[in-house]
């Protein structure tokens, strides 16, 4: 087959949009353990969840818009539940405490979903307003890729805005260095991690929701997603925004090339990413050394 | 005196209380049970609550028409969780505990062979109801196991015949393991068969929840046909994309096979216009009088729902068998695996029988073509064909299977 430079825009193009998805997969697993050092495991059950808070929405509204908007904070809404009820008597114990705990509530909560909604996958359609293909000049490239690519930019934005530029981001970032002396200074910290959390799992149920028209929506959804979301958070370092973005963006790219190459390798090629990091910079291309200490 | 009056009128009544339990005892003896070992839990769940659904009507038949001389069938089934060592422990035990006489089910090629190694080394009659080609060949073929399904290779000579044409050019997207490698290689067979090119194949991982990367070396083969050679989630996922991709406009879209329920898991838009195999849908009913009588007892058994394409082989599984169990006059398994063998069956979508070397069940493969809307009737999603008639043209020959004589 003929590599025309048509071709490899395409699949140059076609890894940055898988590293948006990438990005917003990573962003609320790293946001979490950053600030809270805790290792959610749920993180692909709250993805799945926010999906079927999506598909249960937009049946209820008729409008993807409506299940969009309202899906993330229903979903923060019960991971901050979860946080102050079975997450906050944990914190002091060691790491593996909280993990667990998640480990079995994402158990929990796929058998819930498999309850209510059933086993089967069910159907999303892409908002009629997105659908079809948009002229990348190159290239036609799907209409609601290009939306969820503006998405995550706009969303990481609004991230870093308020983590680095409000009152409340620099009580999140005083409450990761050192909660002892932030509370001694008068801050509640259980409320900032509580925001935090709810944060963090609401963002992966908008993950959801604007994964549901890609791939439809399926109680098993999250499994995948977790395994890509601590890979990238891993590479990009744990707990740092701008790791999670340069991490998703270059794993996608690598795999779209791959594809190319040496197809065979495509899967492999995150894991290889993340074995080199490990080895050569143990905290992660951009994180702090000893979080986890 | 009271005690001895008490004894008298209790006496006879006793006697026929006894005699009455031997009776039930005898007659449960006499019971013909079929083990029905199928996933209810796990991601087939649908389709095994479906084929369940379908094999009690079938014994619901058999039982209504008086069984065999009086004696009733009865269905037990299992959950195998679609698990091949779960499938084996339940599968021998409806064998040893329950005393089934015979075993149907199996709803994955993985634990269909397991379940297969327990009926041969008991020497039990089972009737397999999903596709597999490997228990056609024979490491694991025996006397006593029927193949109910239509297999892979069947279904891509069927499928290949009826849509690909001399000099098109044809590519694959394949799922990376034994089912994606099979429905290639009977492709590419049917495609040098009738002079169309194989222009290339991209593999992806089982599994895969995004396919964008996959998509443009695909579209830049610019082919005629793409086809899926992939299944249930990975199937309707990649499908979605790749007309997200706009790939529909340019290509026709086949997979192998289309089931229901990934169609209804999909939406109508996503599968709009996909061509397909199957092994039943029951538009089948306008020109077969054995679809019809069985649409219209499914239906009325169901509440107007029809049967689906998993579901029916599990009615054609038992139907035949019973069928077989009267014809042989008793449940003895050397008499009932002759009266399969020996004779055509026409349970449900027309004649079918068991070729001799492999006993895989010869029958016709329909092609479906995905509706492009919702229709007012659930089970109304798509429009058949295509009927490739039942032929042993379309099925790998006894000499390439390596059985002998």
């Amino acid at each position: 087959m003929n590599l025309t430079v048509d071709l490899l825009a395409l699949q140059l193009f076609t890894g940055v949009a898988l590293g948006a998805i990438y990005v917003l997969l990573a962003v609320g697993l790293s946001l979490i353990f950053g600030m809270l050092t805790v290792v959610n495991f749920a993180h692909g059950a709250f993805f799945m969840l926010g999906a079927y808070a999506g598909v249960w929405l937009a049946d209820r509204t008729g409008s993807f818009w409506w299940a969009l908007l309202l899906a993330p904070p229903l979903v923060a809404a019960l991971g901050m539940l979860c946080e102050r009820w079975l997450i906050r008597p944990l914190y002091g114990r060691g790491i593996d405490y909280p993990l667990l705990l998640t480990f079995g509530l994402a158990y929990m909560m796929v058998e819930a979903v498999r309850m209510v909604f059933g086993k089967a996958a069910l159907p999303f359609d892409t908002p009629e307003a997105l659908q079809g293909a948009t002229s990348l000049g190159f290239t036609d490239f799907p209409t609601y890729r290009l939306f969820v690519i503006a998405v995550v930019v706009a969303l990481l934005l609004a991230l870093w805005l308020l983590i680095e530029k409000t009152p409340f981001g620099l009580i999140v970032r005083a409450g990761a260095r050192d909660p002892v002396i932030v509370r001694v200074l008068g801050v509640d910290v259980s409320r900032v991690w509580l925001v935090v959390f709810g944060v963090g799992t609401g963002i992966a149920a908008l993950a959801g929701v604007l994964s549901a028209p890609l791939q439809g929506v399926s109680p098993e959804m999250g499994t995948s997603v977790l395994t890509v979301a601590f890979v990238v958070t891993v590479v990009g370092g744990m707990g740092s925004l701008m790791g999670a973005v340069v991490a998703g963006l270059l794993i996608g790219i690598v795999e779209s090339m791959a594809v190319l190459f040496f197809p065979e390798a495509a899967k492999v090629s995150m894991f290889v990413i993340m074995a080199a990091v490990l080895l050569l910079r143990p905290q992660g291309l951009f994180g702090r050394a000893g979080l986890l200490a | 005196m009271k005690s001895a009056k008490l004894a008298s009128t209790l006496l006879p009544r006793a006697v026929s209380a006894v005699a009455l339990a031997s009776a039930a005892v005898l007659s449960h003896a006499q019971t013909i049970k079929i083990g029905l070992p199928v996933p209810l839990t796990g991601p087939y769940g649908a389709e095994a609550k479906d084929q369940v659904r379908n094999a009690e009507l079938a014994v619901k038949q058999f039982n209504d028409a008086g069984g065999l001389h009086g004696r009733k069938a009865e269905l037990l089934v299992r959950d195998d969780k679609l698990n091949p060592g779960e499938a084996a422990t339940r599968t021998l035990e409806l064998i040893e505990k329950d005393g089934a006489q015979f075993i149907v089910g199996g709803l994955s090629a993985a634990t269909q062979l397991s379940i297969n190694n327990v009926t041969r080394q008991r020497k039990v009659i089972y009737v397999s109801i999903s596709q597999s080609d490997v228990i056609n060949e024979p490491p694991d073929a025996s006397p006593y196991t029927f193949h109910e399904a239509l297999n892979p290779y069947m279904t891509t000579q069927a499928v290949g015949r009826h849509v690909f044409k001399k000099g098109m050019k044809i590519a694959f997207l394949t799922a990376d393991y034994a089912y994606g490698h099979e429905m290639t290689r009977g492709f590419t067979r049917v495609a040098r068969d009738v002079g169309a090119e194989v222009v290339g194949e991209v593999k992806h991982p089982l599994g895969a929840q995004d396919y964008s990367t996959f998509l443009p070396r695909l579209k830049a083969l610019n082919p005629d046909v793409l086809v899926f050679n992939n299944f249930g989630a990975d199937n309707r996922i990649a499908i979605k994309q790749a007309g997200d991709f706009g790939m529909k406009k340019a290509m026709k879209f086949v997979t192998p096979i289309l089931t229901y329920t990934a169609r209804v898991a999909g939406g109508a838009g996503v599968y709009e216009g996909v061509v397909g195999g199957t092994q039943y849908y029951w538009e089948l009913q306008d020109n077969t009088p054995s679809a019809k009588a069985f649409n219209a007892a499914f239906q009325a058994a169901n509440g107007g729902r029809y049967p689906s394409d998993y579901g029916a082989m599990a009615y054609s599984a038992v139907k035949s068998l019973l069928a077989a169990v009267r014809t042989a006059g008793g449940t003895e398994t050397d008499k009932v695996a002759q009266a399969l063998r020996s004779a055509p069956y026409d349970s449900y979508k027309g004649r079918q029988f068991y070729r001799a070397c492999d006993q895989q069940s010869v029958q016709s493969v329909l092609l479906v073509e995905s509706n492009a809307k919702d229709a007012a009737h659930p089970d109304d999603v798509f429009k058949l064909l295509h009927v490739e008639p039942a032929s042993e043209s379309l099925l790998r020959s006894c000499q390439e299977l390596g059985f002998k004589g």
